[in-house]
């Protein structure tokens, strides 16, 4: 292939590189007060970047000297995170200007995140798979550290950093040892290595291993969740909704790619490692919630838990499984984009609060965002007629269809468990009695979120086969 | 025969009405207006159900044996073989006519009773009768599933927010334990659908599965319905749940909820997993036996009117299990026609029981007492449902309960006269609240000005009398419809059991038409 027919491919993150660019160059200009239109202006590159998206060819090509693939599954995960760049930019905005923290570097650093989660997507080969992730990773850890006159902030992102960077050592340290064992970098190349040789040698497991590790670590899977919580709750709430709603997508999408490609004959292997992990997820993101009084604290133990459903898609390791996870990631994107829409609105006087007791009497206060709020909780515990329901459906389904009953058994405790905390929101909000009211200050974005996820939240029951179909689509060109 | 999508108009025309009662609105200082548009729009929305309820049992076919009728089937996700499948047999039809017929009871029932958020209380009821006649109503598991579970929903708000004392623990108690049952089922009907390849109800029951599988589905659907009805041990939230709701809550979790868990017995485990239910049929049926002694012998020393009727129910649940696990056509249509009648019986107790709380706000038993001297229509009316709840002849109680007993005596003499000994309890707390209530010198000063019952009153118990007693004076016009589908569930057992009897027992079919 020519080097041009190769760009062609990626234009949509070139595309956004160059907009990141010229996004930095006007700030640096211009300064803070353009931050707002900087903002639009990443929203409208996203949504531009869609269109080129849909319009490159999705057919599997190995691209750039066999560095990036690009596939079905690529060009469905890409959408999905550009469709969550959006949603968290359009959050951003209001609230940058509320906490006073509206530089202009913001839309910057989630752009360049974008990009490095796009070129994780597409990566094959352990090289791009580094690089891509480290860029989206030290965005993510100025992005955490953005207020920067307040502690916690800073005490979340400096714990961030210390285990992220950690963990990038252990990625590094199993990539050595991958190399080592196979003499080459390229997915494609190392799975052809391991099948050649018989059985699998300790140290390209413990490489793997070691690899998966560091992954587990990004998606917060337990028992690599440590830093969720803290960081979930030091975080501006804005970066709080974007690492709840794209990163996970990226990194989940990454280990999809590298269990199926480079270490799809070690199945037996990871198989062992992504079980527990996922055993584990499930319960301590279903325990943990349980005595959680800050809201942002809830969400990042409820992240670990749907973690762990996902999980079980990959362990099952079906083409079902797969198109099943594709599925429960869009669900739970849309569903946790709506939810902290509604924890933004969560202002009392100007001021910022999490507690849940603050949402009490929220029905009396606010029907209409109550309400909503209380769609998306059920809709977040699976309970039908809600999208939620059909994501732990297809879940399960793959589970039970290989066989896999505990993790499925476990699945069914922890989504009561889980049950409890997400409908103690609802009796804060329907059953307790009124106190002081949130601050109706709803910005526009905000409704149009709230809107677009309880629609499809609710209407998905009705026309399901489109997004499954799409959702097999990516799954199939993964094997 | 080509109907329109009947059965589809009746599952949402509820919630259709529902979306339609959330766009009242009304300029501020109308509230009144606002309030009255929206009680008289939901009741009449929730008649109209009843009208289409009443459109479909008189078209139905009953000529025909026990295959579906008004069946619907529409793609809905494609390639993974789930569809949208609904159709009734005579068993689901009386289901949907109960739960039509008791929501408009329910809305006429807290007419002036909820006093906030009416709107919403209106709409969660509308909501509630569409998941419920949509779970009785449907073919497709997923479907099932889907109604099954989304009742939880509408009635965890109804108790939670409209509810009473400890209405807060009550309503988690109901959603977790439920929940936890119903997502047990899930786990089995996914087994089910991995085995066949289809989620189709009808399927599942034409190729049975494996026995060693059956016996694991079989208990995880068990988890599900047995809560759900709920049967000894797996009881403890249905009193909790009835103290903390409101009286039309109490009516449609008695009424409607808990045949649920009878229907899905009657779906599911009996006509699916033959072999299983066989091997746990011993099981059961002690189980049920306890229930109906061990309830009955809680309820007599309960001081809570809806505490007393919720033990009650379970006892009178114990006889539905009874009768469905012994597997001959006595006993199932037994159990159908038990549960329809308690439906009734317990919701004209709720009711009851409802308007003395109005009345008095208190439902101890001891802050009552002869009442009858001030209430004496309230009186009459309470004997009834009082005869009918101890199954007395001539009411619908005794043609399910003796219907359950000479089914289960069939299989096991020791369980039918447990089970009958139950019945002697029955009566034993029965009357003994009547004598309490309604009986006995009026030391309770405030009693004494209680008003008789009005004529609003009088009009919601009036039709629930009366199809109790006509129920218990010509029970074919049920046994008629449901003979066929419980016969067809019996004759899978008839060979296992030896049991040569599968025709119902001689009925009177000549009543004002030829003989068949």
């Amino acid at each position: 292939m020519t080097i041009l027919s190769n760009i062609t491919l990626i234009i949509p993150e070139l595309y956004l590189v160059i907009m990141a660019i010229g996004v930095l160059v006007v700030g640096i200009i211009q300064g803070n007060k353009a931050t707002s239109n900087l903002c639009l202006t990443a929203l409208i590159s996203y949504a531009v970047a869609i269109v080129l998206l849909l319009h490159t060819n999705w057919n599997t090509a190995y691209i750039l000297n066999n560095m990036l693939v690009i596939d079905e599954f690529s060009g469905v995960i890409k959408l999905i995170i550009l469709l969550g760049m959006i949603v968290t930019t359009a959050l951003s905005t209001q609230y940058l200007h509320q906490e006073r923290i509206a530089h202009y570097e913001y839309p910057v650093l989630m752009m360049l995140a974008g990009v490095g989660m796009m070129f994780m997507v597409s990566s094959n080969n352990l090289l791009a798979l580094y690089m891509s992730m480290e860029l989206q990773s030290l965005s993510l850890y100025i992005l955490t550290a953005f207020r920067r006159n307040s502690a916690r902030s800073g005490e979340a992102a400096t714990k961030y950093f210390i285990l992220g960077a950690l963990s990038s050592g252990i990625m590094l340290f199993g990539i050595s040892l991958i190399y080592g064992f196979s003499g080459s970098l390229d997915f494609t190349l190392i799975a052809q290595a391991v099948s050649k040789t018989g059985p699998i040698p300790p140290s390209f497991t413990i490489g793997m291993v070691f690899i998966i590790a560091a992954l587990a670590f990004k998606i917060s899977a337990a028992p690599f969740h440590m830093w969720t919580p803290d960081v979930y709750q030091g975080a501006p709430t804005s970066v709080t909704a974007f690492f709840s709603i794209v990163p996970k997508i990226a990194a989940l999408a990454l280990l999809m790619r590298v269990i199926y490609g480079p270490f799809s004959m070690a199945q037996e292997q990871w198989e062992q490692i992504l079980y527990f992990v996922s055993l584990a997820s499930l319960l301590i993101g279903a325990f943990g919630g349980l005595a959680q009084n800050n809201i942002k604290r809830l969400m990042a133990y409820s992240a670990i838990s749907h973690m762990g459903y996902m999980l079980i898609g990959l362990v099952v390791g079906s083409e079902t499984g797969i198109a099943a996870v594709i599925l429960y990631l869009l669900i739970y994107m849309v569903i946790t984009a709506g939810i902290f829409a509604v924890i933004l609105c969560m202002r009392k006087n100007g001021m910022a609060t999490y507690s849940i007791d603050a949402l009490s009497g929220l029905s009396v206060t606010n029907p209409m965002l109550a309400y909503a709020m209380a769609v998306l909780m059920f809709a977040i515990s699976g309970i039908p007629p809600f999208a939620g329901f059909f994501g732990k459906f297809f879940i399960f389904n793959a589970a039970i269809a290989q066989g896999y009953y505990v993790l499925a058994l476990s699945g069914v405790i922890a989504s009561v468990v889980a049950a409890y905390y997400y409908l103690r929101i609802i009796k804060v909000m329907f059953f307790d009695k009124p106190i002081d009211p949130l601050d109706n200050n709803i910005g526009i974005e905000r409704r149009v979120i709230l809107l677009g996820s309880l629609v499809f939240v609710t209407g998905f029951i009705i026309i399901p086969a489109h997004i499954i179909t799409f959702a097999n689509g990516a799954a199939s060109s993964l094997f | 025969m080509n109907f329109p999508p009947i059965l589809s108009i009746i599952i949402f025309m509820p919630l259709i009405c529902a979306v339609m009662v959330a766009a009242i609105r009304g300029e501020k200082g109308d509230e009144d207006v606002i309030k009255r548009n929206i009680k008289h729009l939901s009741f009449f929305s929730s008649a109209f159900v009843l009208a289409f309820a009443l459109f479909i049992y008189f078209h139905f076919d009953t000529s025909s044996d026990a295959s579906f009728q008004f069946v619907e089937k529409y793609v809905w996700f494609e390639k993974a073989e789930i569809s949208y499948h609904l159709g009734i047999d005579g068993i689901s039809l009386h289901f949907i006519l109960l739960t039509a017929f008791l929501t408009p009871i329910c809305i006429l029932a807290s007419w002036n009773a909820i006093k906030e958020r009416l709107k919403e209380y209106m709409i969660a009821f509308l909501v509630l009768e569409s998941f419920m006649i949509g779970a009785f109503a449907t073919l497709d598991s997923v479907l099932f599933y889907v109604f099954f579970e989304g009742v939880l929903i509408p009635m965890f708000l109804i108790i939670g927010i409209w509810g009473g004392e400890g209405k807060i623990y009550a309503s988690y108690k109901l959603f977790l334990y439920t929940l936890f049952g119903s997502i047990l089922m899930l786990l089995a009907l996914l087994g089910l659908y991995t085995l066949n390849g289809t989620t189709d109800i009808t399927d599942w029951i034409a190729h049975p599965v494996a026995s060693d599988v059956q016996k694991w589905l079989w208990l995880a659907f068990f988890a599900s319905f047995a809560v759900r009805l709920p049967m000894w041990p797996v009881h403890t939230w249905l009193p909790d749940a009835h103290v903390g709701a409101p009286t039309a809550g109490s009516i449609i979790l008695a009424g409607v909820l808990l045949k649920m868990g009878g229907y899905g017995f009657l779906r599911f485990s009996l006509p699916m997993l033959p072999d299983a239910s066989l091997y746990f049929a011993p099981f059961v049926m002690t189980l049920s036996v306890i229930a109906i002694i061990y309830a009955s012998l809680v309820a007599l020393v309960q001081e809570d009117m809806k505490k007393l009727i919720a033990y009650s129910s379970i006892a009178h649940m114990g006889f539905v299990t009874l009768g469905l696990f012994s597997f001959n056509a006595y006993g199932i249509e037994g159990a159908v026609f038990q549960m329809i009648s308690h439906g009734l019986i317990s919701a004209g107790l709720f009711l009851c029981i409802g308007m003395l709380y109005n009345r008095l706000h208190t439902r101890e038993i001891k802050r009552f007492g002869g009442i009858i001297n001030n209430m004496p229509n309230f009186a009459v009316v309470f004997m009834i449902f009082t005869l009918g709840a101890i199954s007395l002849p001539g009411t619908s109680g005794f043609v399910g309960e003796f219907l359950s007993i000479l089914g289960a005596y069939k299989i096991s003499t020791c369980m039918g006269i447990f089970a009958a000994s139950g019945m002697v309890l029955g009566a034993t707390y029965m009357l003994i609240l009547y004598r309490r209530v309604f009986l006995g010198p009026q030391d309770n000063i405030d009693t004494r000005v209680l008003e008789d019952i009005n004529i609003r009153e009088k009009l919601i118990l009036l039709p629930v009398i009366a199809l109790i007693l006509y129920l218990g004076i010509y029970p074919n016009v049920i046994l008629d419809k449901i003979s066929a589908p419980a016969i067809n569930i019996a004759k899978l057992y008839s060979e296992p059991i030896a049991e040569a009897e599968l025709t119902p027992y001689p009925r009177i079919n000549n009543i004002g038409g030829e003989e068949k």
